[in-house]
């Protein structure tokens, strides 16, 4: 298995050029290629999402993917959540807040499903956010303060939105509202 | 709001702040052990059995070598290491001694029990290697069950111990016992009730399997061993013995770690292995278990058959309680609780929150072909509360009284209580717990729903009484009889230049939150922010000795310890203060804004530190200079008792048998609550993982000793599809001997939770007539309970 592939990942918008063996899987290359040992690996099977990062914006297992599957793909892992001079996001403030984390292992994975999910459907309620918690596994949480956080984090979402609505001077061009 | 890092009240403890490690676990800048990365590093993989039981007549890695990649490949031959050890100071007859291997010799007792290590350049071809590798066996008849052990038939697991039992204790016997059972059978108002209890095998399955990251290190003349472990001194230790090292040759640090639940507590043979690899080859090796080997392969728990009975009077008391439970300890004894670890505390603690007046117990350790046992969060008393709960419904029901109500004549409310297991318990909430427990789902309208509910499930309503016995000091861990008796911890303080403080403490958290909860305790006693204090845990090098985490001990011992160092270091401040201000110590105190009032002046922290460091001269006669203080805390007498209530709502299927949980309430007790919201969040895990063994998860194997349930596909781990939210409420009873009167909190949640869960499904079963007395509780079993009734 000395077979080497070039491979053209893009990861929190930078570019990088890998020269790794086809069967290295997007998590390893993650973790150990570009070193952002954020994105962590529980199973290896599918099935505990420790891994999960986003690609192209939707929530992936990284363990079940080859690096080179998505080499035009945009991918995102936990290191791009929080702002550079290290302010956390929203999302990781109100994980923090509800103590939706205890050993913090799942913690990246469950703050990436997060991240996808509330992009696609920012009006879930709870019951809908506990489905999609039930994609992954933690240990220490019982999960009941995870879901606590996601509802807090898409409900301080929703109201910014509608808080920058009502102040906006003008309707846009084409709203139908 | 009062000056920054300063509360307006002067109390950390008891408050919900910030947890100080969410910053670097949520912005994924933690390091856990597989995020270590040193160069030249090398990737270990392990030679594992296939065959249960078997004698190994021939290693062969010579084709594992040529495989690309592959930098060395060990047996045990090659590596030559001692035993790992774990004794009782037991008499032959209450205990056998055996030891595990690092690396399996001439015989392997499991499926997954290593052989050899292959070392590669990256963990892929480490695996390639490892496919290479030719092993023959010469198989044995594998040792499967209990009653396989017991029967002893077939070759031992061991040739120590030819009936397969490495533990048989016989504890207590209060004298006259057989006479109060032999009353109550003859007695027409009085009854005696039977339990016969299994309880599946588990795994406490930390997120992060083990792993370690070994390294000699010429220039310290050092192996460094970097591992997920509760307990690194414990590492240290074993792993100095193995390889024939001083102790001081040896490192043990502890990076961020993803959960250990107590299977991180005993020393494992991998991490000897990988170290003793780097050692050879003077590279550093990194291993990371995967998540088969975790399954099959790692330190497994839980699975116990109780025969028990117990007397009751007819107006619903305890008479006696008499049991036998044999715990399956799989194939060695653990470091350093050996075998006895489950049948010892079941046995020392079955009684738990009752007044029992006679009690006897055997306890027994068997030795089987499977994966070895090490504690798992609660330790056996999962599983006896369960009988002991079980026990009180069925008193109940042959006594047409109400279970809640029978339970209430029995628990304990006078305080201190001495017990009929020669255990003193300190003051608790027992019957108050109970109470409240049972008002908040009257409140919420759960007792008068009985039956079906709309979709034709039928409705059932459990709870469970415990305590949890915490704060193990040495004395209470002597009385089990482990050469290795754990218990104290010791804490240093160091005060910098600034006024800023480092505390080392022997526990370690791995999601406890002690970053931030010992900050707490060490805050309050000198009066600064809890930002201010920085604690430093897991190495080895830095803390003197310690015990690690586990048995909910951390807060209460290391907690207190921590606490001592911090009035010393204050009194230290205060003398220099005194001696600056030319008054009496007695004039001095602790201003609690990080300084300290001497008569009519103020010194903060930092002026104080200036003299003791950098002006030494002008410190007083008595006081040595630098601020430093060392403090230990044990445990005299036996320990403290955290206690809970469970009340939990079910719903079953008749079309599936499956079990809904619709409400589940916890009112728990732990003394004081360092930090309300971290007590939950062990509450609200535990529990979860207490449901998960109580449904779900189970570790099989079949005829030939062979795993069943390699991956997440066949062990199923709950999801929040299936753990529901739980309402916590708390008591408070102060424990009257550690530093803040808090007890543990680490385990309860787990110890509870298939008790209530599985007095809700039996309640639900009632019409049927069909009681369940096994966990993880078969949904076949319901089913067809169920069936019976819909055909009848």
């Amino acid at each position: 298995m000395t077979d080497v592939a070039l491979v053209e990942l893009h990861v929190n918008g930078e570019r990088h050029d890998l020269a790794i063996p086809p069967r290295r899987t997007l998590a390893d290359v993650l973790r150990h290629d570009l070193g952002l040992t954020g994105t962590h690996v529980g199973c290896e099977h599918g099935i505990c999402g420790a891994c999960t990062v986003l690609v192209d914006g939707a929530p992936a297992r990284a363990c079940l993917l080859f690096a080179i599957q998505v080499e035009n793909a945009e991918i995102r892992t936990v290191e791009s959540l929080a702002d550079p001079d290290g302010g956390l996001s929203d999302l990781q403030q109100c994980f923090s807040e509800h103590h939706g984390l205890q050993c913090g292992f799942c913690t990246p994975g469950f703050l990436m499903l997060a991240e996808g999910y509330l992009a696609e459907e920012p009006e879930a309620t709870r019951e809908e956010i506990r489905e999609v918690v039930a994609s992954n596994l933690c240990r220490c949480t019982g999960y009941q303060t995870i879901t606590d956080a996601i509802d807090d984090c898409a409900s301080r979402r929703r109201a910014a939105l509608q808080a920058a609505l009502d102040t906006a001077p003008e309707p846009t061009a084409g709203s139908t509202a | 709001m009062g000056e920054p890092g300063f509360r307006p009240d002067g109390t950390w403890v008891g408050a919900d702040v910030p947890r100080r490690e969410d910053p670097r676990l949520l912005a994924g800048r933690g390091r856990f052990v597989d995020d270590i990365t040193l160069p030249r590093m090398l990737h270990a993989a392990f030679v594992r059995s296939t065959e249960a039981h078997a004698r190994v007549t021939a290693v062969d890695l010579s084709e594992v070598r040529e495989v690309p990649g592959v930098v060395a490949a060990f047996d045990a031959a090659d590596l030559g290491l001692a035993d790992i050890t774990a004794l009782l100071d037991r008499p032959a007859e209450e205990f056998t001694p055996t030891s595990m291997p690092v690396l399996a010799r001439d015989k392997v007792r499991y499926v997954g029990e290593p052989l050899a290590v292959v070392v590669a350049t990256d963990p892929y071809a480490a695996e390639d290697g490892v496919e290479a590798a030719v092993v023959e066996y010469d198989p044995l008849d594998p040792v499967v069950t209990e009653a396989a052990a017991l029967a002893a038939a077939g070759t031992p697991v061991h040739d120590e111990a030819p009936g397969n039992v490495l533990v048989d204790v016989s504890l207590f016997a209060t004298e006259g016992i057989d006479e109060v059972f032999a009353a109550a059978s003859a007695s027409a108002g009085d009854v005696v009730v039977t339990v016969e209890a299994n309880t599946g095998r588990q795994n406490a399955l930390p997120l992060e399997t083990r792993g370690v990251v070994a390294d000699w290190d010429d220039r310290d003349e050092q192996l460094l061993v970097r591992t997920c472990t509760q307990v690194p001194h414990q590492v240290r230790t074993v792993l100095a013995r193995c390889a024939g090292l001083d102790e001081k040759q040896v490192r043990v640090t502890v990076p961020d770690m993803g959960g250990g639940f107590g299977q991180k507590c005993v020393v494992g043979r991998e991490e000897i292995a990988a170290a003793a690899a780097a050692r050879r080859l003077r590279r550093p090796v990194k291993w990371i278990e995967d998540r088969r080997e975790a399954l099959t392969a790692s330190f497994l728990a839980r699975e116990q058959h109780y025969t028990a009975r117990a007397a009751f009077s007819a107006d619903g008391r305890i008479l006696a309680l008499d049991t036998d439970v044999v715990c399956d300890m799989g194939a060695y004894s653990c470091y350093p609780f050996t075998a006895g670890i489950e049948p010892l505390m079941a046995s020392a603690e079955m009684p738990g929150v009752y007044r029992v007046p006679a009690y006897r117990v055997r306890g027994r350790a068997v030795t089987t072909n499977k994966a070895p046992t090490a504690p798992y969060r609660g330790v056996s008393r999962p599983q006896y509360v369960m009988v002991m709960e079980r026990l009180m419904e069925r008193a109940a029901r042959e006594l047409g009284l109400d279970a809640v109500e029978v339970r209430r004549r029995n628990v304990i409310t006078e305080f201190p209580y001495r017990g009929i297991n020669n255990v003193t318990y300190d003051p608790g909430s027992y019957l108050e717990s109970l109470d409240l427990c049972e008002q908040v789902l009257r409140d919420e309208g759960w007792l008068s729903r009985s039956g079906r509910d709309r979709d034709g499930r039928m409705i059932g309503i459990g709870f469970s009484c415990f305590s949890e016995r915490t704060g193990y000091g040495s004395g209470a861990f002597a009385q089990r009889k482990m050469q290795v008796v754990p218990g104290f911890d010791i804490s240093q303080i160091t005060m910098d230049l600034d006024g800023t403080v480092t505390v080392t403490t022997g526990t370690l958290s791995h999601g406890q939150s002690h970053e931030t909860t010992f900050a707490q305790i060490v805050a309050d006693r000198l009066g600064i922010g809890y930002d201010k204090v920085k604690i430093v845990q897991g190495d080895t090098d830095r803390i003197t000795y310690g015990w690690g985490s586990f048995a909910s001990r951390s807060v209460t011992i290391g907690g207190s310890a921590a606490a001592a160092a911090s009035v010393k270091l204050g009194d230290q401040l205060r003398s220099i203060a005194a001696h600056l201000a030319g008054v009496d110590i007695d004039s001095t105190r602790l201003d609690g804004r990080g300084g300290v009032r001497a008569g009519d002046h103020t010194y903060p922290f930092a002026e104080l530190a200036d003299v003791a460091y950098l002006r030494a001269h002008l410190l007083p006669k008595d006081v040595g200079p630098g601020l430093t203080a060392t403090a230990s805390f044990d445990v005299g007498g036996d320990g403290t008792f955290s206690n809970a209530t469970h009340g939990c709502v079910v719903a079953l299927d008749p079309g599936t048998g499956g079990v809904e949980i619709l409400r589940y309430v916890c009112v728990e007790d732990c003394g004081v609550a360092i930090h309300p919201r971290v007590v939950e969040g062990q509450a609200r895990g535990g529990i979860a993982q207490g449901i998960a063994g109580a449904l779900f998860e189970q570790v099989t194997y079949d005829e030939l000793g062979q795993p069943l349930a390699p991956s997440f596909m066949e062990y199923k781990v709950p999801t929040a599809a299936e753990i529901p939210d739980v309402r916590i409420e708390h008591l408070e009873t102060p424990c009257a001997f550690t530093a803040d009167g808090a007890k543990g909190a680490g385990e309860g949640g787990t110890i509870g939770a298939p008790a209530a869960v599985l007095n809700a499904v039996n309640d639900a079963l009632r019409h049927t007539g069909v009681e369940l007395d096994a966990t993880p509780i078969p949904r076949a079993a319901i089913f067809a309970a169920l069936s019976l009734e819909e055909a009848s």
